[in-house]
């Protein structure tokens, strides 16, 4: 067991166990919390795996942002807990069994289909850095960047359209 | 250095508690995070990918899946405020008519 290896091991147990607490919480703000945590131990996976660019993206955007927002609305709706409700008996089981199947899916190919076997290059030093994904964004991949700003946009006025109060309601 | 596949496994392994997330639970912001969750996990797929390969095409589309994920994030939570304000109420269980 190398340093690396145990690193990577203690990593995933985390990632692994802050995703089953999402899942397993009764309170919305833990499970978002937990979330926090898992979208943390990815960036690091993403140092990990040669792309320093995209780990602090990740913090930024998907640590940052977009969990503030999730505990915004969390907290303004004041739904931290629903009372239980009932749900469809055979929905459960079957929901696990579905998992399971898909879980088995994936590791078929993975362990059978033998994607990823072969010895992995050395990148270049660079590889990953925000030069090089700046160069490749601005040059080779300008207009699926441009038009992701209009997404954005437009997702901002949806935004505002959806929850803006009409005239003559409270 | 950490066998490329090991990273995919959890990436698998991530997206299956993301799948059952979305079929279990009842409290849609929930259902939300869950989906994130998957999107985080195929993101992971495609870094390791990316650095199997070593091309940098792999890390592009994670940029462009994460600000799809923030659009996305952005128009769903209003949709949410919006449910709630009509309906009182958030549960999934009580969306089942498409008018308000």
């Amino acid at each position: 067991m190398t340093p690396d290896l145990i690193a990577f091991f203690v990593l995933a147990l985390i990632a692994i166990a802050a995703a089953l607490g999402m899942l397993l919480s009764r309170n919305a703000v833990y499970s978002a919390l937990f979330l926090v945590l898992n979208f943390g131990t990815v960036a690091v996976f993403y140092i990990l795996l040669d792309a320093p660019f995209i780990a602090l993206t990740q913090v930024s955007v998907y640590a940052g942002a977009i969990m503030v927002l999730f505990l915004f609305v969390i907290m303004l709706l004041g739904t931290e807990t629903l009372p239980a409700s009932k749900a469809l008996p055979w929905q459960r089981p079957l929901a696990f069994i579905l998992a399971l199947i898909l879980a088995g899916e994936a590791g078929y190919l993975l362990f059978f289909r033998n994607v990823t076997s072969g010895t992995i290059p050395q990148p270049v030093q660079t590889f990953g850095g925000p030069q090089a994904l700046g160069q490749a964004l601005f040059n080779q991949y300008l207009l699926p960047f441009e038009i992701t700003s209009v997404l954005l946009l437009v997702a901002m006025v949806g935004a505002v359209v959806l929850t803006i109060k009409k005239k003559g309601e409270q | 250095m950490v066998p490329v596949s090991y990273y995919v496994a959890l990436s698998a392994i991530l997206f299956t508690i993301g799948a059952l997330g979305v079929l279990i639970r009842r409290n849609p912001l929930i259902i939300f995070m869950s989906i994130e969750l998957m999107l985080n996990a195929a993101n992971l797929a495609m870094v390791a990918f990316a650095r199997i390969y070593t091309v940098l095409e792999g890390q592009i589309f994670v940029f462009f899946v994460m600000t799809v994920a923030a659009a996305e994030v952005a128009v769903g939570l209003a949709l949410i405020v919006a449910i709630f304000r009509t309906k009182h109420s958030i549960n999934i269980d009580e969306m089942n008519s498409l008018k308000g």
